[in-house]
Formats: structure tokens, sequence, C-alpha cells
């Protein structure tokens, strides 16, 4: 039963190669495995949305995905957004409205609303308030964090 | 909140999958998207021994025309992707409208159609849509012809289904839309993306006489199951369209509905939940123009 499996997976650009049990979620693999930790683990059953990244592109919960399903394929976390020192602007538009206050569920947020943005790149309130309403904050009552999506995707529209 | 350990199988082939299901049956779970399995597993509601994982079984993904000009989803194709295809609405408008009320994107890009129906939630959404579309489902098992169950056979109790432990659903076909068919969806849900407390999919045609035909209404939330609304459909078939008539199915549908008390909400306001929502997917129905493409 708690055979090993070998997972090659390339995270933010760098491959990764690692044996893991089948059991081992997504979200631990990068946050034990690979020392990862921006993905949050909230809900564990992909309700609350806080662990969201991207497998090949798409918004996923890692939560409920297993490590050794993402084989040959390609993540992108929290911690690929920025390039250095200097902030992805949605990121900046985060930080510029007070989109987080303790920051638990931002980077199931960032990722979700990243992946919302190259699909929707002009929309209104009423689009990003649904492609939010997966992922919980208890925080900010959502208000800044939809300003800022939106914000994010004029200054994305600029080229900023 | 971590699963129980488990053995894991990839294969790569529908015979390989329906033969480690063979040999396992009882004690295997496949997975599809993993959007219900995967909190039953980390909750460890289920424990199985045996995880197949479809993931890599390139011909469950397909999806389109079938060759009778109905709409075929594999056993892999996911929410989001039949959300994506403009073929897809063309085709099959109902179905396409419901989409988006599943979950959240996040759990439309992983989730399956295949998986949310076999998990048979009596909440979900394509249950009422297959009943509404008159769908087949096909069933593959080792060792036996492949076999397909109508929509109205398929869900058997509450988070039960004609597929049984040594079955895997490989496919939903949905029959060529019919010419000027109209259609309504519409579900509440206290939170967006919620499953719903209850949703109805319903269609109907008018014939020449201007007489309501071959009325499906598909409910969901108000049951084991997804259920027909049969007494409601047989209230609107043959009868002109109006105002009044769609009042008379939806008290139909009050007096058919068995709902449960539960957490999220009393039987008796899933009742009158229900009666609205097919009220208000009758008269969005009946506003169309009738669709002559498919």
């Amino acid at each position: 039963m708690n055979e090993l499996r070998e997972v090659a997976v390339t995270v933010n650009g760098t491959v990764y190669d690692e044996r893991v049990e089948p059991r081992l979620t997504l979200a631990d693999f990068l946050r034990h495995s690979l020392g990862l930790t921006g993905t949050h683990v909230g809900c564990e059953h992909g309700v609350c949305g806080c662990c969201t990244v991207r497998l090949d592109g798409a918004a996923v919960r890692s939560c409920i995905l297993f490590a050794v399903q993402v084989d040959g394929h390609r993540i992108e976390t929290v911690e690929g957004l920025a390039d250095g020192e200097s902030l992805h602007p949605l990121q900046e538009a985060f930080s510029d409205h007070g989109a987080l206050q303790c920051g638990f569920c931002t980077p199931g947020f960032l990722m979700t609303a990243i992946e919302f943005l190259e699909r929707n790149p002009e929309p209104d309130e009423d689009a990003v308030r649904d492609a939010l309403s997966g992922s919980l904050c208890r925080c900010t009552g959502y208000q800044s964090i939809v300003a800022a999506v939106l914000d994010a995707a004029s200054r994305l529209r600029q080229g900023a | 909140m971590k699963p129980a350990p488990f053995a894991y199988r990839d294969p790569d082939s529908v015979d390989e999958v329906l033969a480690l299901l063979a040999e396992h049956g009882d004690d295997a779970k496949l997975l599809a998207g993993g959007q219900s399995l995967g909190p039953m597993l980390n909750m460890r509601v289920v424990s199985p021994e045996f995880i197949v994982d479809l993931n890599r079984v390139k011909a469950l993904s397909r999806r389109g025309t079938s060759a009778d000009g109905g709409f075929a989803i594999g056993a892999l194709v996911r929410q989001a992707e039949l959300e994506d295809d403009p073929a897809f609405a063309v085709a099959q408008p109902l179905a396409a409208a419901a989409l988006p009320w599943i979950a959240h994107r996040p759990i439309r890009n992983r989730g399956t159609v295949a998986g949310s129906l076999v998990h048979a939630d009596p909440a979900a959404e394509w249950g009422g849509i297959i009943l509404a579309l008159d769908a087949r489902l096909a069933i593959r098992r080792a060792g036996a012809p492949p076999r397909e169950v109508e929509a109205e056979n398929f869900f058997t109790g509450i988070l039960e289904t004609a597929v049984e432990a040594e079955d895997l659903l490989a496919e939903i076909r949905l029959p060529p839309w019919p010419d000027g068919a109209r259609w309504g969806f519409r579900e509440f849900a206290r939170r967006r993306g919620d499953f719903a407390l209850a949703g109805v999919a319903c269609r109907f045609e008018v014939d020449g006489a201007g007489r309501c035909r071959s009325v499906r209404i598909g409910l969901v939330g108000v049951g084991d199951t997804a259920v027909r609304a049969r007494l409601a459909e047989s209230v609107l078939e043959g009868e002109p369209p109006g105002a009044e008539l769609f009042a008379a199915a939806a008290a139909a549908v009050g007096k058919e509905v068995e709902p449960l008390d539960d957490g999220h909400a009393s039987a008796a306001y899933r009742r009158h939940l229900a009666e609205v929502v097919v009220a208000d997917a009758l008269a969005e129905a009946w506003e169309q123009d009738g669709r002559d493409e498919g």
C-alpha cells in the first residue's frame, strides 16, 4: 500500500523529480516536498479556494488533486507570479486596494483571478464577482478584492 | 483530513480500466476529475484499496457530434471544456446554459460530467439536464457487451446509479436537439455555486396547432435523486402554452415532489422553490422564439 511513485513536474518553470505516496495531495506536495508554502491549505475539501494553483494553465484546487496526477504536467503557484522583486500587476493592484488583510486566502484569489483575466480581459463587476465566488475571504468583505481585480484588468490591458 | 493509503493505478486504455474493475470491483474507485471523490477521500467518507485514475485514457476525452447528430461526452470531458466549446452551445443550448451554474470555474476546470453523474448528488445540475434531454448513458464492463441506460433509469437511489462497482460510465449521449424546441434552466442556491436547494431543466416543443409536445421537466435538489416531474409534464402535454398553464404545472410540481428536510432547507421551502423555478423556467422557454438550428 505504501508504494512510492516517481513524479516529474514543472513548477514555476523549474523541473522537480520526487518520489511520493499516491495519497499525497498536490497541495501538501507543493508545501512539504518542494517547500513552496505560498499555496495555502484551508478547508481541504475543495470549497474555500485557498489552495488554488494552475495546472497546465487551468485554475484548480490542489487539495483534491494528487501529486501523482501531475507527473509530466506544468504547475504555477503564487511564487511564480512576481518577477524577482517586481510584483505582478495583479499583486500590485491587491496591494494598492488593500485587497488582503490576514493574507491567508490571497494566493488562491490571485491564481483564480489571473486565469480569469486571461479568459476575460475586459470583465465587468458581475463577472469578477462570479469568477471569485469559489474563493472565501473572512477579512475583507470582498469589496476591495473585486476593485483590485477590476483595476488589474485595466492595468494589464494597458500593458502595465 | 488526509486520505487513507491507497494503491494507485493509472492505465491508459479502457480495456485496462475494465480489467482492473473486474479484478477489484468494490475495493476500487474510479478517479476522473476528483471534485467529488477528492473531498470524500480527504474526509475518509470512502477509503478504497485501489484508485484507478482515468486521466491517461485518451479515448475517454472525446467530445463532439455523434453519428446520429447528437452530442457525445466522454467520461473524461471536463465541465469547462464544454463551457468553452461554441459548438456545444449551438448543439445543446440547455446544457450549455446550465454549465456556468455548476459549482465554480476551478471546479469545472477539473470536474467531469460523467463524474458528477456517477456521484449522483441529488442537487447536481446534470441529473436534471439528462432527464430533460432524454440522454442515454453508455456503460462498459469487462466481458459484457456495451450497454445503454436511459436517463430515466439511471438514478436508482441517493448517491446511487445504474453504474455498478465493475462498470465504467464511458459516454453521455445527448440526442439531436429537436428543431424549434424551447428550453429553460433555473436553480436557486443561497450562495453562488452552491448545490441548488431546487433546480429545473425543462424542454418542450410547440406543434402546428400551438400545443405543448414532448414536455420534459427534470428537477434537482428536491428528493433522493434527480426526478422527472411527470405530473407537471402531463398538465402541459397537448395544451396551449401560457401563464395560466405554467402556473398549473408549477402547482402540480408542488404536489408531486417529495423533498427532504435537512440542515440547508425545510421540505416545505424546497417544495415552494421547486414551484417557483419551474414556473420561471417554463416562462423562459416560452419567451424564446424556438430555434431551428441544431
